[in-house]
């Protein structure tokens, strides 16, 4: 291997009595693309403050070069070429492409007036270097997502940059911009540009990684190439657990309909959408961002209400006007954003899980009775697992896959007939997912009618019994999926036309 | 022994990680009764001044309980002297309206102004809480226009003069004292805090309300109708100002569109001050109601020496309540890095 860009040597970090880092080291070559991946909390993000100078290691080294650092200063990372792309891309939405691209390299060379002509020139060549076509006058905030990511990029790349650290960088990527960014990551490898890629996403790691590391508990599991690794051994090593895939065999089906929509639509969002759902059937719904899936959920959650179609609930046509309307018709629904939408974060535990049904566990004037609350949130916290000692804590205090589990919490003690789950494991660890995807099969069997939707396709095939793809705004193909796999559903949802 | 006293020491370090905010106010609590202790023993540690505080506090106390509620939910009440002085003045038009011909008050006559005044006060917030939750008008734009309007109808009312000449008989019942030795303004404050206390702790409303103030899109999503909740808590800061007007024209024995002015900011900071979140969804009211006290006993306090003029007054008030935001700061910061 030629001398490497970085060289990571046994480096420990402790965050009081947290070891957050427990002697991990990690050498990349240039233009290698390395995938670091692991759960939360296994340090990973440590480790990338630790190398982009943010916090100083406790002990161990870090080696550039020839050159030698037991700590290392944010300006001394940069000085020899780290560059860290995090996940909220650290722009300045209100200014335009242009500045952004300039602002940081104009500080450095302490520049005290602004030259508009020296501005664009810097920053064209820096969005030539990646190939990438943009208004350099438009303003960063109005930009879709993968474009303020492409302007971090052209940013990182000012400081002849050696290594790029991409912290989670596909996670609000439709696919079609996930192929983009690759196209742009093997062009920076051509260029001998390494690339730190984080991610816990399987078929990413696949896709553009040549080596990964795997990291748990702060401890190094291994470093290896990309080739060796199977979809089996890369959860084991991730989780220390082996996992069967349950794919979901519906049973206990009724005959009846739950849940009737026809031609439903809502003008400007989607239309024609039709479909019916039994009880104990998972339905699962797929389709590119904008496809109109999540203003389809929003409607029969009445959020956004539907103003074309019907609505049949048991065989009663039902208008679905508002939240309450549809909590009425005990349909539940877990939000797409958990932490804006889905939870108070700083709140209790206890009071997030009992929110939505205050009114079952108090008297008719509204003083609520402490034991049925006690027992209550006794009962959801034992039935669903979340992993916390005292309910009294705050929400914020739990795991992603324990929060997503505490909004589940919330509807399923309404007793509810249907729940529709907009994105139920996003954010959420390999461990907690299968979790959350067993507690969804058996609440099917129990007789719930659930729909989920999401663009993890894997979820989508495993855990439905039946499958519609939107596009575009409607209903695209109703499939069955014991007889598809997972490239024809992004057939169906690309769909003809690209 | 050793032992004991470590583990003393444990509880009351215990004691003063689970609710900072008020156990930092008992501690200014002491300090401001310890040192009147060595300055001004005999004036300060007397029955009368006591006596006199708890009778002076329920004004501006009633009215920091309504802003607390709004605070909780993330808004802000800017109108309560506004509430309270319209509803003073109101009431007092009720009351002479109400005096018989040989000049003495019938026996409803203060009920009947009380009950007027209170539902005043109800109109208001309600009309504050529909501003804020039906269009959507951030609250401290909706109230503050809302104070201007009640302070435009209590001017027009009164054509900027001051009401007074009230019947005796209001003044001598409500700034009274029960047994000769409780004021009756404290009692109003007592009941008031009491029910508030009891719906923030005890009822679904409470404890939608805290969660409402937490992340209201959430609470949407959740299926909580954010309209009522909100017209209600606008509703009970305005019930909250209406006692706290007619403490007033009990206090004054006259009405004006223009009195207490100064309160509006003073409430605030008491509530900011007892640990009550302005972005919303985090407050107790032991921590408001410590709040007021401290304020008063260091008003009171600062009262008694003559060489202290008022212009200090501001001064010395202004940098507790920095002192103490500050001390906010550093401990919301060691609770984050814990």
């Amino acid at each position: 291997m030629a001398q490497s860009v970085i060289k990571v040597v046994d480096v420990k970090k402790s965050f009081g009595a947290v070891k957050a880092l427990k002697g991990v080291s990690l050498e990349i070559a240039p233009g290698e693309i390395h995938c670091l991946a692991g759960e939360n909390g296994c340090g990973k993000s440590t480790l990338i403050k630790i190398i982009s100078g943010v916090h100083a290691p406790d002990s161990g080294h870090i080696e550039f070069g020839d050159k030698i650092y037991t700590k290392i200063s944010p300006i001394e990372a940069i000085m020899n070429g780290v560059q860290v792309i995090y996940q909220d891309f650290s722009i300045f939405p209100n200014l335009t492409v242009m500045e952004n691209i300039v602002f940081n390299s104009e500080l450095k060379d302490r520049r005290k007036l602004v030259n508009w002509k020296r501005f664009r020139r810097i920053a064209e060549q820096a969005v030539d270097r990646i190939g990438f076509k943009v208004d350099l006058n438009a303003r960063v905030g109005d930009l879709p997502v993968a474009d303020k990511q492409l302007v971090a990029i052209c940013r990182a790349l000012m400081f002849n940059a050696k290594l790029i650290i991409m912290d989670e960088p596909t996670t609000a990527l439709t696919k079609k911009e996930v192929n983009a960014l690759f196209k742009i990551i093997m062009s920076l490898k051509e260029q001998g540009i390494a690339i730190l890629f984080v991610s816990h996403k399987l078929n990413e790691v696949f896709e553009i990684s040549e080596r990964f590391t795997i990291l748990r508990n702060g401890e190094k599991i291994i470093t290896g190439n990309t080739s060796e690794l199977d979809d089996k051994k890369f959860t084991y090593y991730m989780t220390g657990r082996e996992f069967e895939d349950l794919r979901f065999k519906p049973k206990n089906v009724s005959d009846e309909p739950l849940l009737e929509v026809e031609n439903l639509g809502l003008t400007g969002y989607f239309h024609d959408v039709s479909f019916s759902l039994k009880r104990g059937e998972i339905l699962g719904i797929t389709g590119l961002l904008g496809s109109g899936r999540t203003e389809l959920a929003l409607s029969l959650f009445g959020i956004s209400p539907a103003d074309q179609g019907k609505i049949r609930i048991k065989g009663q046509e039902v208008v679905i006007d508002s939240v309450a309307s549809a909590m009425k018709h005990n349909i539940g629904y877990v939000p797409e954003d958990r932490l804006s939408e889905g939870l108070f974060l700083p709140q209790s535990i206890a009071d997030n899980i009992v929110i939505s049904e205050l009114e079952n566990i108090s008297s008719k004037s509204g003083v609520i009775d402490k034991k049925k609350r006690r027992s209550e949130i006794e009962k959801w916290v034992k039935e669903l697992g979340v992993a916390t000692n005292n309910p009294n804590n705050a929400c914020n205090t739990l795991s992603g896959g324990n929060q997503q589990k505490v909004v589940l919490a919330k509807w399923l003690s309404r007793n509810l007939d249907i729940l529709i789950l907009n994105g139920p494991t996003v954010g959420v660890d390999i461990g907690a997912k299968h979790d959350i995807h067993a507690i969804l099969q058996n609440l099917a069997h129990e007789g719930l009618g659930i729909i989920i939707i999401s663009d993890d396709l894997p979820e989508i095939l495993q855990n439905s019994s039946k499958i519609i793809i939107m596009k575009n705004g409607t209903v695209v193909a109703e499939l069955n999926p014991e007889e598809i796999v997972e490239n024809q559903l992004s057939e169906y949802m690309m769909g003809g036309n690209e | 022994m050793n032992e004991n006293k470590m583990s003393i020491r444990r509880k009351l370090n215990d004691f003063y990680g689970r609710d900072v905010y008020t156990s930092r106010l008992i501690i200014m609590l002491l300090v401001v009764l310890i040192s009147m202790l060595i300055l001004k023993p005999a004036k300060f540690f007397s029955f009368i001044n006591f006596q006199t505080m708890v009778a002076q506090f329920p004004e501006f106390g009633l009215m920091s309980l309504g802003i607390m509620l709004c605070m909780i939910t993330g808004g802000i009440d800017l109108s309560v002297v506004g509430v309270a002085n319209l509803v003073s003045i109101s009431s007092g038009i009720i009351l002479k309206a109400l005096v018989a011909a040989d000049g003495s008050l019938p026996w409803y006559g203060i009920l009947v102004s009380m009950i007027c005044g209170i539902v005043i006060g109800l109109v208001a917030g309600v009309l504050n809480g529909i501003l804020v939750a039906k269009f959507s008008i951030p609250p401290i734009l909706a109230t503050l226009g809302s104070y201007e309007l009640f302070l435009g109808i209590g001017i027009i009312l009164t054509k900027g003069k001051a009401i007074s000449k009230l019947p005796m008989e209001y003044s001598s019942v409500i700034a009274g004292k029960l047994f000769g030795i409780i004021p009756v303004q404290l009692i109003i404050f007592v009941i008031m805090a009491g029910i508030i206390s009891f719906l923030l702790s005890r009822t679904t409303y409470g404890t939608r309300i805290y969660m409402l103030g937490t992340n209201m899109k959430a609470a949407e999503f959740s299926g909580l109708d954010t309209t009522g909740l909100l017209i209600k808590t606008y509703a009970l800061s305005g019930i909250c100002s209406a006692l706290g007007g007619l403490v007033m024209l009990a206090n004054y024995n006259s009405a004006r569109a223009d009195y207490g002015a100064v309160y509006t900011l003073q409430c605030i900071l008491i509530v900011v001050l007892g640990g009550v979140n302005p972005n919303g969804g985090k407050g107790r009211i032991s921590g408001v109601v410590f709040s007021i006290l401290v304020l008063q006993m260091l008003s009171s306090g600062l009262n008694m020496f003559p060489q202290i003029s008022n212009f200090y007054k501001s001064l010395i008030w202004g940098c507790v309540l920095l002192i103490a935001m500050t001390l906010n700061y550093f401990s919301e910061n060691r609770n984050r890095n814990n």
